[in-house]
């Protein structure tokens, strides 16, 4: 510990430049507390438009709660102060209307929660609540999102079982194409593979992959392999704070601060 | 003792114990049955009783134990599903809600016999309510509440959060993810819930006795006008159930076949909340198969 902060003061985070980068999402100033304890106290990061971004780092070292409080899901459990620039708008403001937002700002979670209903109706249900209830627009949009989840000639079949009966992995990319299926522009994931066995969890990287072309995504991991095999850029924290990000090549070969380079090498964490 | 010995001792000990549970219910259900079964029949099931003479049976008590028990589930059924939706999903974790819990699990403990006292001066006397189906199934509905709203909230506290969380980053709002994905994932647990209360309002007399009365009026089965005091839907007729006819045979009885009715009610009775009590299970069980496999 004592080492952690000796060296927190150092760090090397990476700014886009506007003119040849689109920024989809970025946080300015953001702190986080869980009542009276702070959580983040530091997390000042641009995302990139389109590419995967991975944020690592230690148990405990904020990560997901920066993650969470990205789409203000974390609005009854800690207190978030600061910016959060979408489109040009504050969405940690007040006035934002925080369902429409996460209409545009999806998750996909830990723990693979598929609804207790159907296949079909784990997707379609919530296009239903906003109003396209034509079957001929839900039965589009279900093959889609299910294709785009790589997981459509698997339960094409058997759309009204019951998503519970899925496999761990199956229901998690069911929870990806659920997320996907509303369009949004950008897709949280928080460690969406660490319950998933190898072969889940690389078809659940494929996937990522794939869906790079058309969202931004940003993925909390514990596996740094997964983010050095699917990230173009890496966010690293520790203790609440952001003490580098840069591009994932560099991150995981030339880090420019001693504590990255000691977590990616396997001395803490 | 060494260890070894210990465990063989406690184990017999456990079984013993067991088996003694499982010795007297069998044997007081047993006796039940064996005594009751036999005056069962249709005719027992279906005409009213006879305060004089032998062969009356239990038509009118078992139509208004049935009435009963639906009028005080439609009460009591929104209110508590309203009040554990609150709890559980909306309310704030502070005093005052620690203090809607603690009323709750007091109320729930009542002796049913205060309910009934309590209904008696409420409901017939303040209310003017008088001995009738709807002071029943209104201190019905007091004795059900409590009960009912907690086993309604802990169904919903067993659904997982990753179920909400689910549903609010699909851009749905909380009552939409309540009343849309919470409640429906909870729905063969709160169905089971409500099932065994209704086992229990079905057995219950000593909260009806003041309320709904020990009176059972020759009811016209054609007549289905709620507003006609003898129509067996009319709310203000006062309606003895088939417990508070056992009950009441059993202190006051006169007819020569007292003993024969009272045991064939009884058994009547034993094999209503019995079929309550397998009809949760059961559906229970199909509607939580239904939701996870095809």
């Amino acid at each position: 510990m004592a080492e952690n902060s000796m060296t927190t003061d150092q760090r090397n985070i990476m700014k886009f430049d506007p003119k040849d980068h689109e920024i989809a999402l970025s946080t300015e100033d953001l702190h986080v507390f869980y009542g009276k304890s702070e959580a983040i106290s530091e997390g000042d990061l641009q995302f990139e438009r389109y590419k995967i971004s991975a944020l690592i780092g230690p148990s405990g070292s904020g990560k997901s709660t920066y993650l969470r409080s990205l789409n203000r899901m974390n609005d009854r459990i800690a207190t978030v102060k600061g910016k959060i620039m979408y489109r040009g708008l504050d969405i940690n403001s007040n006035d934002i209307d925080v369902y429409e937002m996460r209409r545009h700002i999806g998750m996909v979670f830990q723990r693979p929660n598929p609804f207790a209903k159907s296949i079909y109706e784990n997707i379609a249900f919530a296009l239903r609540q906003r109003g396209m209830t034509k079957k001929q627009d839900l039965d589009e949009v279900v093959e889609r999102s299910l294709r785009q989840a790589a997981m459509w000639d698997q339960v094409k079949d058997d759309l009204n079982k019951s998503a519970l009966a899925l496999s761990g992995g199956q229901q998690q990319r069911l929870c990806i194409a659920r997320a996907i299926a509303i369009k949004p522009d950008i897709l949280l994931l928080d460690e969406p593979a660490s319950a998933l066995d190898p072969v889940s969890t690389s078809q659940i990287e494929d996937t990522l992959l794939e869906l790079k072309q058309n969202y931004t995504i940003i993925i909390v991991t514990h596996n740094m392999q997964q983010a050095s095999r699917i990230s173009d850029y890496t966010a690293f924290f520790n203790l609440g704070k952001v003490l580098e990000y840069a591009e994932t090549g560099d991150i995981f070969t030339n880090p420019k601060v001693d504590l990255t380079n000691d977590y990616i090498s396997g001395n803490f964490g | 003792m060494n260890a070894k010995r210990i465990d063989k001792i406690a184990t017999g000990v456990l079984y013993g114990v067991a088996a003694l549970v499982v010795i007297i219910l069998v044997a007081l259900l047993g006796f039940i049955l064996i005594e009751g079964v036999p005056k069962i029949s249709w005719h027992f099931l279906t005409s009213p009783a006879l305060a004089f003479e032998a062969g009356g049976g239990i038509g009118i008590q078992l139509f208004n134990s049935f009435y009963l028990l639906f009028l005080a589930l439609l009460i009591s059924l929104p209110i508590s599903l309203g009040a554990g939706i609150y709890l559980n999903e909306y309310a704030p974790q502070n005093t005052v809600t620690g203090l809607i819990r603690t009323t709750i699990e007091i109320l729930s403990s009542l002796p049913s016999v205060v309910v009934g006292l309590f209904g008696y001066l409420f409901f017939v006397v303040q209310f003017k309510l008088g001995f009738s189906i709807l002071s029943g199934s209104f201190a019905l509905t007091v004795f059900n509440l409590p009960i009912l709203t907690r086993s309604i909230e802990e169904a919903l506290a067993n659904i997982s959060n990753d179920q909400r969380e689910a549903g609010y980053a699909l851009g749905l709002s909380r009552w939409e993810t309540v009343t849309k994905i919470v409640v429906p994932a909870a729905l063969p647990s709160i169905i089971t819930g409500v099932v065994l209360s209704a086992g229990r309002i079905f057995g219950e007399a000593a909260a009806l006795i003041y309320t709904a009365g020990q009176s059972a009026p020759a009811l016209d089965f054609s007549d289905w006008n709620p507003f006609n005091i003898s129509s067996p839907l009319s709310p203000l007729r006062p309606a003895e159930t088939l417990a508070v006819h056992i009950w009441k045979i059993n202190s006051e009885g006169i007819m020569p076949d007292a003993k024969a009715v009272s045991a064939g009610s009884s058994a009547v009775l034993i094999i209503a909340v019995l079929l309550f009590n397998f009809l949760a299970r059961w559906l229970g069980k199909r509607l939580y198969k239904h939701l996870t496999a095809e």
